[in-house]
């Protein structure tokens, strides 16, 4: 729950007297930031929630001692099944993934399922079994759950709700807030992937695409990172909802710096920018599910890379720029055209243009 | 990606605009005006401003259907949604601009209006069939680019009989609006702008070819190039102008010949004259009135106007009195130059229709150029002190 503190940002605060909840509030942009601002983090305010980050990590009582991070997710992706995953596997992923962001290594996950009346069975048990075989390819056990059923209508067939928990390394000290000027920026392949492959299977958008969901489990793409890089590697993010774009917007605002990312640079399959082509999106507002960016001191950027390249899930990674002073602490983009652009969080909702 | 990188690249932008800073004189400011929203959407995303000498400027048009929208149409449609019986359909960018109130589709949405966005008119006929207990509206907006579809979906449900289909329409006329700003400085109704040619329309001239634009150039001397939507064609396009200007010619010229030909899409007109009839007047936020500039539908169609099924009452709301949209639609502010542009008015909170579509002055200087604001702002004081 990472509500960045904006200061380019003079919105007027939310009417929550007679204001109402509308979809903006959770597509990843400035609207949900604001969101979890004024209504979470006023309520629950605590130094984790303060960290910002997708996870919260935490000095693990004694006598256990050392680190770890807690992280919860929630998941009510439509269509429930799509090319590439299904909303059970998607949650195993998406979990480990908070986890494994804040250089930890997962342990265990919760899962608790709200089903519609009239689900299918058949359904339900191809996602226990889908997120099952996610869980032991990881390596991570579903160790605990609950079960809730609501009357028809008052759900949308299923939805999941997880948490994740994970211990960290002594020593590794990652964070949104940690990226300096000169940093390199590294993202692990190509991006939109997982956002086109929902868009394709949506009932009123059908298109045939061979684009397959991203949905992958990087705690051990993010282990090879951190051996390779060590304490040269300040930070990782998943740029899930919001896409790269709301995820690099998210640290520029975390660590008080600009980031300036080369277009030609960034990795995106032939067939999801043809698909954003015709439905008027930016592949940089599309949600990845196996994805990561890096922010990395530039001496061990080649090192990363390298390293990133040599596991399956990073074999298209490349740095796609670098960290820069800037007190707007804007993301602005060297256009494959040559001209300068920023790169905003996206406004609401990702709408199509008209014409 | 084939057919779309070859209008993208780079190398060929870089020779252009070195054509363009040797050609164009230093000693003139050129002035060009493009009309449509994809252009204003292509200028921004892609960085041309960078491109182009800093004597060649561009002026962003009216040319966003979602910008032009009186305040009042959108009330009338929140109206219509309010309708239990009414399913309200349209286009995505749609759903988030503001009525009067700070209401807005998306909001009435949110409060349980039944209201959908659909990518093809030929969806809304499917809604209609699949609900056939329901008052299916399409809220159909846009340029001549629009209308053609729109007109399709009135002719599917004539053949399959549909009842529960109705169109609020608004569709508005290209030429009628180049007419009004080029008109200003007679009228007086608009403040006068400085234009010495146009990026002409491209996705409208596919439909309505390039001859209307040809009385632009008998009655006031204008020049215009229409153009394709991709950055390189704008390039091109502002070249071709520069070099009108320089030779003191003013002509229609075609740089988009991939896809336009003089006399348009032919079918496509026949189409829309079969289902739709000018209005006489009609408003265009920060044009005001304009004499026939929209269309509305035909008689013989009144059983599909979701204005008279439902008895639409006229709804007149007025701008935010610091709101430029207005002047800021034809070219005679800049984005920055509004005080609420960034402070009270960005795209999570428009206050004018320019932030709301991506294809509005404002929603595009901010979203892809206010980076450059402040470095403007500093040698601006910089030359003042």
């Amino acid at each position: 729950m990472n509500a960045p503190n904006e200061p380019r940002l003079r919105h007027r605060k939310m009417d929550v007297k007679s204001g109402r909840v509308d979809l903006s509030h959770g597509s990843g942009g400035r609207a949900m930031a604001q969101l979890i601002a004024e209504i979470f983090h006023e309520a629950f305010a605590n130094e984790y929630l303060a960290q910002g980050n997708d996870q919260a990590t935490f000095a693990a009582p004694a006598p256990t001692g050392g680190r770890m991070v807690m992280t919860t997710d929630g998941y009510v992706v439509s269509p429930i099944f799509f090319p590439g995953g299904d909303i059970g596997s998607l949650a195993v992923h998406g979990t480990i993934n908070d986890v494994a962001m804040g250089g930890a290594r997962p342990v265990a996950l919760s899962a608790s399922f709200i089903i519609e009346e009239g689900f299918p069975l058949a359904d339900l048990q191809r996602i226990a079994r889908s997120m099952g075989e996610a869980a032991r390819d990881a390596g991570v056990p579903i160790v605990t759950g609950d079960t809730k059923v609501v009357e028809r209508g008052k759900a949308d067939g299923v939805f999941i709700s997880t948490a994740g928990i994970g211990v960290v390394a002594d020593g590794l000290e990652l964070g949104g807030h940690l990226a300096r000027p000169g940093d390199k920026v590294v993202v692990s392949g190509s991006i939109g992937d997982h956002g086109v492959a929902i868009m394709s299977s949506r009932e009123n958008l059908t298109f045939d695409t061979a684009i397959l969901s991203d949905s992958a489990a990087l705690h051990r793409l993010t282990e090879v990172m951190i051996a390779a890089a060590g304490p040269s590697l300040k930070l990782m993010r998943d740029p899930t909802r919001g896409g790269l774009a709301a995820t690099l917007n998210e640290v520029a605002n975390q660590s008080g710096v600009g980031i300036r990312i080369e277009e030609d640079a960034i990795p995106i399959k032939a067939e999801v920018a043809a698909a954003c082509e015709f439905l008027g999106l930016d592949p940089l507002n599309v949600a990845n599910e196996g994805k990561l960016i890096a922010v990395v001191d530039p001496g061990a950027a080649e090192a990363i890379v390298a390293a990133m390249r040599a596991h399956p899930l990073g074999r298209d990674a490349a740095v796609i720029g670098e960290v820069i002073e800037d007190d707007q602490r804007f993301v602005q983009m060297t256009t494959a055209f040559g001209g300068g652009r920023i790169v905003d969080w996206l406004s609401g909702e990702q709408l199509p243009r008209i014409c | 990606m084939k057919y779309v990188d070859e209008y993208r690249d780079g190398k060929l932008a870089r020779a252009i605009a070195e054509t363009i800073r040797a050609e164009a004189d230093p000693a003139k400011t050129y002035h060009f005006m493009e009309f449509c929203g994809g252009h204003t959407h292509a200028i921004s995303r892609y960085g041309l401003e960078d491109l182009l000498p800093a004597n060649v400027r561009m002026i962003h048009g009216p040319g966003c259907p979602v910008c032009v929208l009186p305040i009042g149409r959108i009330d009338e449609a929140l109206e219509l949604a309010k309708n239990p019986r009414v399913t309200l359909l349209t286009y995505a960018d749609l759903m988030r601009v503001p009525g009067s109130k700070g209401r807005s589709l998306l909001k009435a949405k949110a409060e349980g209006c039944d209201i959908r966005m659909i990518y093809s008119t030929l969806d809304a006929i499917r809604i209609a069939e699949e609900n056939p207990d329901r008052e299916v509206v399409f809220f159909a907006i846009g340029f001549e680019t629009t209308t053609p579809p729109t007109a399709l979906a009135l002719k599917t449900a004539e053949k399959k009989g549909l009842t529960n289909f109705s169109v609020f329409c608004n569709h508005v006329l290209t030429p009628s609006a180049i007419r009004a700003i080029l008109e200003a400085p007679a009228t007086g109704k608009l403040p006068p702008v400085k234009i010495q040619g146009f990026i002409g329309p491209a996705h409208v001239s596919v439909v309505i070819g390039s001859k209307p634009y040809e009385t632009f150039v008998e009655e006031f001397g204008q020049r215009i190039v229409v153009s394709g939507f991709e950055p390189l064609d704008v390039m091109q396009s502002v070249l071709m102008l520069v070099r009108q200007v320089n030779e003191g010619r003013a002509a229609v010229e075609n740089q988009y010949i991939r896809a336009v030909v003089p006399e348009g899409n032919v079918a496509a007109q026949k189409l829309c004259d079969d289902v739709f009839d000018l209005r006489d007047r009609f408003e265009w936020r920060g044009l005001g009135y304009i004499d026939n500039s929209a269309l509305k539908l035909r008689d013989e169609y009144a059983r599909f106007d979701a204005e008279k099924r439902f008895a639409v009452t006229r709804i007149h709301a007025s701008d935010n009195p610091a709101c430029e949209c207005g002047v800021i639609l034809i070219g005679a502010k800049q984005p920055a130059d509004c005080k609420l542009f960034g402070t009270v008015c960005t795209p999570e909170t428009p206050m004018g229709s320019c932030m709301v579509s991506s294809e509005g002055a404002c929603a595009a200087h901010w979203t892809y150029g206010r980076f450059r604001d402040k470095a403007k702002n500093q040698d601006e004081r910089r030359r003042a002190s």
